[in-house]
């Protein structure tokens, strides 16, 4: 059946919250009411990032946009546009720089763009393989199986420079490479999909967006490394993100993309979706394992790692949603054209989500490279209420600081490390400086207070001891030898725990005690919050103040 | 302290050494050695919690960091391998400052009452605090506060002297594979605890108490009968008799500061008796009673086809946990009591009426290896004598701790006889302490009954020893009897798990449920480690090569039992006072 337009509805988790399920249907009322239902398609679609805001309406072949959508608004474009083909001028979404948004693809409405992860994200339907496959969906596969040897694909990942998109940044190539050539019969692929950082949801929108893109290169890693079977583990409060992935993962066995056989070759490969039940540990990969597994979320001796020994103790390519995003395209673009964007060490793009005291909010997909002004300033139209900049905690709690100073510093992989900061998951939480550091460093601690496993004293416990010290300082208690055994801790942590998680975790508390070192003084030697935010009186329950 | 075990000499042997710079000086050690092991191998005992002989490594508690050279963070040693070239440093002032960090935060979770605590004097959290001179703890905050367990009869919990170390969860799943407690919550809220947060007393732990002897801290101990022996001593009502397990006397010593492997039978009697028992005797007296019993149910089984293999009933652990992971193994145990009970059933009858003395006025105390005793004596189908059999059951340590408050001191006592006539046994008795025990003692028994003839080497030495499985095969009358001997609840599951496919050729199989036999059970002295244990079964067999009469049904007590009392073996009365039944329970 051929329809005349098609209207495509924002559906992820974030736009659902904000009615995109009652617009859905009082668009399709709305059309049935004039009779248009056979004439004009309503569909779903993923998020297009923080360049639109949500819930947003496309309207095709027109490439028209409306946004931010709500429900009232419905009869007035259906009535005008869908029907009397009149665009509703005052909806319109109106892009950065004032100009309209009326040529919505191939160009990508916001500066400093570049879409690979995100190519299809807000533009096809997730829910309809054939729109993946219109966009040289599972062209990779096929081509990795039909004209390339497992040994050449690996060639192609690892010359192209592709680095885990999960925070740690390991060469992709070479973690396919180790697991290819360890021995055993039974190799899987897991796809970590349990973002759990603060602040991080690019995985969600991904997972929600373009589902088919994570599968096709689950299957294109299984035959790089010889492993017949996958799995995704999905935290379980994206329901939404199972739901997608489901539903994709039936569509691809129907046309014979998974399952036995694939595309009529000898190889076979399959994918099952594991939940999480939302411990943050398990977004580490060995504790992922155990959980998949069937038992407690904790880390595992480390070696061996993952690509020796990995789930049910074979060898496992553990890879990031983004990572595997990033795998198609390299497929079909070449090597090449993947180094020839971002910077010479670390090639790509990074997507980026923008949170906190930050004007525009959501997802950004850029070169790497890029620094944290043009993130914040540019891309995030600045602080909001017109207050300076505190710090950017990049990556999650478990990140980096960056603070005023390092504005300027290229984002990438290597570079970060240099000044103790972490490029992470790709998290960025804008702090304005109305915020009191105590108060925010107590946040963050208070996150990792809640998040450890248990497993290991010095996080277990240090964590304990790190906010009960800070809780004492909020109460006025402090005193300057605190801030000494603060560091203590902290230094003692990162040496001698036993993942990263414990390893990370006095990482904010390290970094804010050195820049911020006058506004803990102030609490400690003066009993003065000079933001006025922690109550310094020793009665007072500490308050969740942090605004972001 | 774990010492340097025979397979670490073997992998010394046999594979290549590398060279390593400990703590500056030059040192080979062997390829694939843990930095722990090279430290050890080296004279250097570094610190350790969640280290425990024979689990797997956890690397939990952090006390074994040291420092190698290149590496930003310290590293676990005891996970950590050793490879050629490493520049190890292990008393740095990073390591000794991280160590004492760790005993600090502790140590701020936990009470400092060491006076109070069970564990006061073998504890390895006050030691190594002691060794660290700690004088202070500088990180001082909240304290987690939790009810004490005193749900089971055997094993009392104390979640606030954990310090999760979790060699309690690993023995548990381990060794045993009864996976009673883990882990639960997360973080500073992590408890280890019985599945659903239930009651240890409603889990499936079976009270073998092998998690009280890994445990390096007050957190896991026996439900004391200290206080309940006491009263009962002193009460002038009461006619109390003990009974001492074959286990008891050859570790009671180790806590007297006489060498694992003493044999202290003459002492540990005349120390019992001057601590106010009226009768001691000997539960090695029931053990001969249980061989001829035991024997002679297999013999029927084995002659009118009854149901085999048969498997022994000594261990009250071992029978809880068939009761609940193999129901359906169900009528292959013995319906013997163990000779605890038997010791009981017989005590408060036939000697109750020998002396003239009204068995309620009667208490048996029973001095056993074990904690699953605690739960045994008090099971409802223990009360034939119209009485509970066995009142009270005492571990090893509770026992030797009763002796040191009253001011006796083992080593000083001479040596004196059990008390007639429930104190005279066999080797064969003497031999049930040990895994393999059991069954040897059977087979010397129902060797002679079943041929007549006199069994010339009495020492089966195919079913001693630490090996997990053992087998033998004996020729009686030309048929081939094929035994087993499993101890430790993991190894017999593997054997049961045969049993169960279908797939075994055992007539006969004993199962002990802890490492060893009794002489490594849940209630002996602390430390109870692969060394002692060895040095216990040594013991355990000299006590056997000393006695004049080494098999069961030579006993001239156990004769004149059944010619005064109980008639035929496996007779009415056997049956009413000496066997028992089983009850199926759930898997959680």
């Amino acid at each position: 059946m051929f329809y005349r337009a098609h209207v495509l509805v924002e559906m992820t988790s974030g736009s659902i919250a904000l009615g995109a399920a009652q617009l859905k249907e009082q668009l399709e009322r709305e059309i049935a009411r004039l009779g248009l239902q056979d004439e004009v398609k309503v569909l779903e679609t993923g998020s297009f990032g923080a360049a639109i805001p949500s819930p947003f309406i496309a309207v095709y072949p027109d490439n028209i946009v409306y946004a931010p959508v709500s429900v009232q608004h419905v009869r007035k474009i259906v009535e005008e546009h869908l029907l009397k083909g009149r665009v509703v001028k005052e909806l319109l979404f109106i892009g950065e720089r004032g100009r309209d948004v009326t040529a919505f693809i191939p160009l990508s409405p916001m500066a400093k763009e570049k879409r690979v992860v995100l190519r299809n994200c807000g533009l096809i339907d997730p829910l309809n393989i054939e729109e993946y496959i219109a966009r040289d969906g599972y062209m990779a596969l096929a081509k990795v199986l039909t004209e390339m040897t497992p040994e050449e694909v690996i060639e192609v990942v690892k010359r192209s420079g592709l680095q885990g998109r999960g925070g740690a940044g390991f060469p992709t190539g070479l973690k396919w490479e180790f697991t290819r050539r360890a021995e055993g019969e039974e190799k899987y692929i897991v796809c970590n999909a349990d973002e759990g950082e603060p602040g991080t949801f690019k995985d969600r929108l991904i997972l929600e967006g373009d589902p088919h893109s994570v599968l096709e290169a689950m299957a294109i890693a299984g035959y790089a490394v010889g492993a017949r079977e996958g799995y995704i583990y999905v935290r379980a409060e994206y329901p939404q993100s199972i739901r997608h992935l489901e539903v994709a993962i039936v569509q691809a066995r129907e046309r014979g993309l998974l399952g036995e056989r694939i595309l009529g070759t000898s190889f076979s490969f399959d994918v099952k979706i594991r939940r999480g039940a939302g411990a943050y540990v398990c977004g580490e990969e060995t504790a992922l394992l155990e959980s998949i597994e069937g038992k407690r979320g904790e880390p595992r001796v480390k070696p061996p790692y993952p690509p020796q020994r990995g789930l049910w103790g074979k060898p496992t390519v553990i890879n990031n949603v983004e990572t595997l995003a990033n795998i198609p395209p390299i497929i079909l673009n070449g090597p090449e054209w993947f180094r020839g964007i971002g910077t010479p060490t670390c090639p790509g793009t990074k997507v980026f989500t923008l949170t906190g005291n930050v004007n525009t909010l959501g997802l950004v997909e850029v070169p790497m490279g890029i620094t944290l002004r043009e993130l914040v300033f540019e891309i995030g139209g600045g602080i909001r209420g017109g207050h300076g900049l505190k710090l950017v905690q990049t990556g999650g709690p478990s990140g980096g600081t960056m603070t005023p100073d390092l504005l300027d510093v290229p984002m990438a992989f290597d570079t970060l490390p240099r000044y103790n900061s972490a490029l992470g998951s790709g998290a960025l939480t804008v702090i304005d400086d109305t915020h009191c550091i105590v108060d925010v460093v107590r946040n963050f601690a208070e996150f990792f207070l809640h998040e450890s496993c248990g497993k290991c004293t010095p996080c277990r416990v240090g964590n304990r001891r790190i906010v009960d010290i800070l809780e004492r300082i909020a109460k006025g208690l402090g005193t300057l030898e605190d801030l000494e055994k603060l560091s203590y801790l902290g230094h003692y942590m990162k040496a001698t725990a036993f993942c990263g998680l414990g390893q990370a975790a006095p990482n904010p508390l390290l970094r804010c005690l050195e820049f911020f070192r006058d506004e803990f003084e102030a609490h400690v030697r003066e009993k003065r919050c000079p933001q006025g935010i922690c109550a310094m009186k020793p009665q007072a329950q500490p308050k969740k103040t942090l605004r972001v | 302290m774990v010492k340097v075990t025979s397979e670490m000499r073997e992998k010394a042997q046999t594979v290549s050494l590398v060279t390593i710079y400990l703590d500056g000086r030059e040192v080979r050690v062997p390829e694939g050695v843990t930095l722990l092991e090279a430290c050890r191998m080296e004279g250097i005992h570094v610190p350790t919690l969640c280290h425990f002989e024979g689990l797997s490594p956890w690397g939990g508690c952090r006390m074994c960091v040291v420092e190698v050279e290149g590496q930003p963070n310290l590293v676990a040693s005891c996970v950590t391998q050793v490879r050629g070239g490493m520049r190890i440093w292990t008393s740095s002032k990073k390591v000794r400052e991280a160590r004492k960090t760790n005993l600090e935060l502790l140590l701020s979770n936990h009470p400092l009452d060491c006076q109070l605590c069970d564990r006061n004097g073998s504890c390895e959290l006050q030691s190594l605090a002691y060794q660290f001179g700690i004088r202070e703890i500088r990180f001082q905050g909240e304290r987690k506060v939790y009810e004490v367990d005193q749900s089971s009869p055997s094993i009392k919990r104390d979640p606030n002297r954990c310090i999760l170390c979790g060699r309690c969860v690993r023995t548990c799943r381990e060794i045993q594979t009864v996976c009673a407690i883990d882990f639960a919550n997360r973080g500073f809220e992590t408890v280890i605890s019985p599945s659903l947060g239930l009651p240890l007393g409603e889990s499936v732990c079976v009270n073998c108490g092998q998690c009280i002897l890994a445990c390096p801290t007050g957190a896991l101990s026996e439900v004391s009968h200290v206080e309940m022996v006491w009263d009962a001593i002193n009460d002038p009502q009461k006619f109390v008799i003990l009974q001492t397990a074959p286990a008891v006397r050859v570790s009671i010593g180790e806590p007297f500061g006489l060498p694992p492997g003493t044999v202290t039978t003459g002492k540990m009697v005349a120390a019992f008796r001057r601590l106010g028992f009226d009768r001691v005797f000997d539960t090695n007296f029931a053990a001969d009673l249980t061989i001829i019993e035991e024997g002679h149910e297999f013999i029927a089984r084995l002659q009118q086809g009854g149901k085999l293999p048969l498997i022994t009933s000594c261990s009250p652990g071992w029978i809880k946990f068939m009761e609940h992971f193999y129901p359906e193994l169900m009528e292959n145990v013995s319906t013997c009591k163990s000779p605890q009970q038997m010791f009981g059933a017989v005590a408060k009858t036939y000697y109750a009426q020998k002396l003239g003395i009204d068995p309620k006025d009667m208490v048996v105390v029973s001095i056993m290896p074990c904690t699953a005793k605690k739960f045994e004596c008090q099971r409802d189908e223990m009360r034939a004598s119209g009485f509970q059999d066995v009142d009270f059951s005492l571990t090893t340590r509770e026992a030797a701790r009763m002796l040191q408050e009253k001011g006796i001191d083992l080593k000083e006592m001479p040596e004196e006889d059990f008390d007639d006539p429930l104190g005279i046994s066999t080797g064969a008795a003497a031999v049930f302490g040990a895994t393999g025990g059991v069954m040897e003692a059977a087979l010397r028994s129902v060797y002679e009954i079943l041929t007549g003839k006199t069994l010339e080497k009495v020492d089966f030495y195919s079913v001693r020893g630490m090996d997990g499985v053992k087998e033998a095969t004996v020729e009686i009358n030309g048929m081939e009897i094929h035994v087993a001997v499993a101890h430790g609840l993991g190894n017999a599951r593997k054997v049961l798990d045969e049993v169960k496919a279908g797939r075994s050729k055992y007539h006969f199989i004993e199962i002990m449920a802890c490492p060893g036999g009794c002489i490594g059970g849940g209630g002996q002295p602390i430390p109870t480690n692969l060394e002692i244990r060895m040095k216990r079964i040594e013991a355990i067999y000299q006590v056997d090569r000393s006695l004049p009469l080494r098999k069961s049904h030579e006993n001239p007590a156990i004769k004149r039992l059944y010619e005064e009392f109980l008639g035929e073996p496996n007779g009415e009365r056997a049956h009413h006072l000496l066997h028992t039944h089983y009850v199926p329970r759930e898997r959680m």
